[in-house]
């Protein structure tokens, strides 16, 4: 789950971070009146999720509080790579000197968390990696401790900070490292963390995502939760307990399995289709999950045809086929589909199908190539 | 031969009286399995499938000299029951769990690898040694002894690649799933290296996907130290960036990890890479003239 800037950056004052106090509006007025509260110059940033938000023009000085409410027009409702904008935040503006970036994350490969910091703020640190690896310094947080000071002094003369700062710096990267474990954060980046001209070092920007495995014991995390970032067809998905991605091609796919999906998702793009989406339904095909996946598909004008790909282990072929039976017989829909079942009994499984006059495959090839067929040939009028 | 178990293990199972737990010991016990004992705080006593259970794993290994555990305790629990397995010496623990929080993960495998304990998952289906030990959920219906390994993070995907060996006439000598989190136990580099090590073993099969750089790590490993040929799949080639695709540590972030790069490794190793999975076992039938 990612949290918004004012999210973040409200997690890092808790945690000790300095940050600026703003407020965040969903309206023009409010946005006006935090400006007037504030004084001075302010800038009005869009909450989104959502990088490149200043290039998209969700990022704008005022230097009056009549100016925020009409930089706030502006940028409610403005569209950045798909979010709309609902929310502003109202920041009072800082002098910047320097810019730096620090971030937590996870390395899978040495399965810590690790501190990075590099003297390029303000740009995304993939493009750093990329253009400059060199200037990324990293440390692994000890799991059974935390930060020790020595990885902190490692990262600020690692980065070439002036001397002065070095203590501020060391108390911002601890605390971060801190928050990333207290509140089971996967991603909390500071980007830029800014020397001001007054030589203050502030968390201008945030970034931070939260493990939604440990939601149970993050209760506050929990509540931060904006439904309106998901769509109708992800909150059916969540709701019903399924695995759930929205894609833009015309083949529904629903397996009982990650990898599975994302194979047959493959094979449906080798044999020239292009998948609507990733879905998957879990261990076994029990019918209600059947039924519900199929409305979640069925829904999706794009999608022109449906592949049904299921996996009998322990739950048999045939008991597979029965619960597919039970879920399509409450359904109507003109959109065809194509059940591959393979596994234990799946031989019985395909039978019971046929019988009920629904196409079937035995490969996955075969599966792939009907329903890419059907797509082609179009829903019946 | 195998790797990891066989029919000398001493399985424990941890979250034994559970749904999940109790089910799938009654597919272990009835595979032939040596299921010696189960945990579950409380439950001490009682039994499930003819299997006796403890309230705790020192119990448990003290009455029954169990020494490979399995885990189905629910996600919140699971760091715990997996602490608590290496705390008594067990040298493996199977955690079939899936959901656990990544920092209890980096925790436990933190804690796991001072104590010598190996972990296989979180988050997966465990892992089957055909005709002597099954430990996790694999189905013992589509596996044959053989000498093929195989080694997946996946679980149905795994099922497809064993069940369209088996069919061929082509079995395994170990099946191992890893699982699909972005922290975990056991890693590909791991499984091959027993794989190698094991004379039974002549192929291996990996099965990858998006995520992560352990395929691109494997496949380094391969090239210095795996003589034996591999064959290789890497699911998600459509998956879009920035999304997870139903196992936690399935996900493109930053650009990295995705399919295109986990191939190219795969392939610049000298691995022999299916493009789909109804792929594989052709292949392996043909490596093995038996196509």
């Amino acid at each position: 789950m990612n949290l918004y800037e004012y999210q973040a950056k409200r997690l890092f004052g808790e945690h000790g971070i300095p940050v600026k106090a703003g407020d965040v509006a969903d309206t023009p007025e409010g946005a006006r009146a935090i400006a007037e509260r504030l004084g001075g110059t302010v800038v009005v940033k869009a909450q989104v999720h959502s990088g490149g938000r200043g290039k998209a023009g969700g990022v704008k000085l005022a230097s009056s509080p009549a100016e925020a409410e009409a930089r706030a027009r502006d940028i409610l409702g403005l569209d950045i790579r798909g979010h709309v904008v609902r929310r502003v935040l109202v920041d009072p503006a800082v002098g910047i000197a320097s810019e730096i970036y620090v971030g937590c994350v996870l390395d899978r490969a040495r399965r810590r968390m690790i501190v990075m910091a590099s003297s390029q703020g303000g740009v995304e640190i993939e493009e750093v990696a990329a253009t400059n690896p060199g200037a990324i310094v990293r440390v692994a947080i000890d799991p059974a401790f935390g930060l020790w000071p020595y990885q902190a002094r490692r990262l600020s003369y690692g980065i070439g900070l002036a001397p002065m700062h070095h203590a501020a710096f060391g108390l911002i990267v601890t605390a971060l490292a801190g928050l990333v474990v207290a509140q089971d954060a996967t991603l909390a980046e500071i980007n830029p963390l800014v020397i001001t001209d007054q030589g203050e070092l502030i968390a201008l920007d945030g970034k931070v995502t939260i493990d939604d495995n440990a939601l149970f014991r993050q209760p506050a995390m929990a509540a931060l939760r904006d439904p309106g970032v998901e769509t109708e067809a992800e909150q059916a998905a969540r709701a019903a307990g399924l695995n759930y991605v929205d894609l833009d091609g015309s083949i529904g796919c629903m397996v009982n399995g990650a990898g599975l999906a994302m194979a047959t998702m493959d094979v449906v793009k080798l044999f020239g289709g292009e998948p609507a989406n990733f879905l998957d339904i879990g261990g076994g095909a029990q019918a209600v999950k059947v039924e519900a996946a199929m409305r979640i598909l069925l829904a999706d004008a794009r999608v022109k045809s449906v592949l049904i790909n299921i996996f009998g282990g322990i739950t048999r072929g045939d008991e597979v086929a029965r619960g597919i039976l039970a879920a399509l017989g409450n359904i109507t829909t003109d959109v065809p589909f194509v059940v591959r079942i393979e596994g234990t009994n799946a031989a019985e499984g395909r039978a019971i199908l046929a019988d009920a006059a629904m196409a079937t495959a035995t490969t996955l090839e075969d599966a792939a190539r009907q329903a890419v067929a059907l797509a082609a040939r179009g829903v019946p009028a | 031969m195998s790797i990891y178990v066989d029919g000398s293990s001493r399985l424990l199972v941890q979250g034994i009286t559970g749904r999940e737990g109790a089910f799938h010991t009654g597919h272990m016990v009835a595979y032939g399995t040596r299921v010696v004992a189960g945990v579950t705080p409380g439950k001490g006593g009682e039994s499930v499938h003819g299997v006796p259970v403890f309230d705790t794993v020192a119990d448990a290994v003290a009455a029954t000299g169990a020494d490979v555990s399995v885990v189905y305790v629910p996600a919140r629990f699971a760091a715990d029951a997996i602490l608590e397995a290496a705390d008594e010496g067990l040298g493996l623990v199977v955690t079939i769990t899936e959901g656990i929080p990544v920092h209890d993960m980096i925790r436990v495998t933190a804690a796991l690898k001072a104590r010598g304990t190996d972990l296989i998952g979180g988050n997966c289906p465990g892992l089957i040694t055909p005709d002597e030990a099954k430990v996790g959920i694999i189905p013992g219906s589509i596996v044959a002894p053989g000498p093929v390994g195989v080694v997946s993070r996946s679980g149905t995907l795994t099922y497809e690649v064993l069940f369209a060996l088996t069919e061929r006439g082509i079995g395994q000598t170990t099946a191992v799933g890893i699982g699909g989190d972005p922290v975990q136990g056991t890693k590909f580099v791991d499984v091959l290296a027993h794989f190698e090590a094991d004379p039974a073993t002549e192929l291996i099969v990996m099965i990858g996907e998006i995520g992560g750089s352990d395929e691109e790590a494997a496949a380094d490993y391969v090239r210095d130290h795996v003589s034996k040929p591999v064959v290789g799949f890497v699911a998600g080639n459509t998956a879009p960036p920035g999304k997870t695709m139903g196992h936690a540590g399935a996900i493109i972030s930053g650009g990295k990890g995705t399919a295109a790069e986990k191939v190219a490794a795969f392939e610049a190793a000298g691995i022999t890479v299916a493009r789909h999975p109804d792929e594989i076992a052709r292949i392996v039938a043909g490596m093995m003239g038996r196509s």
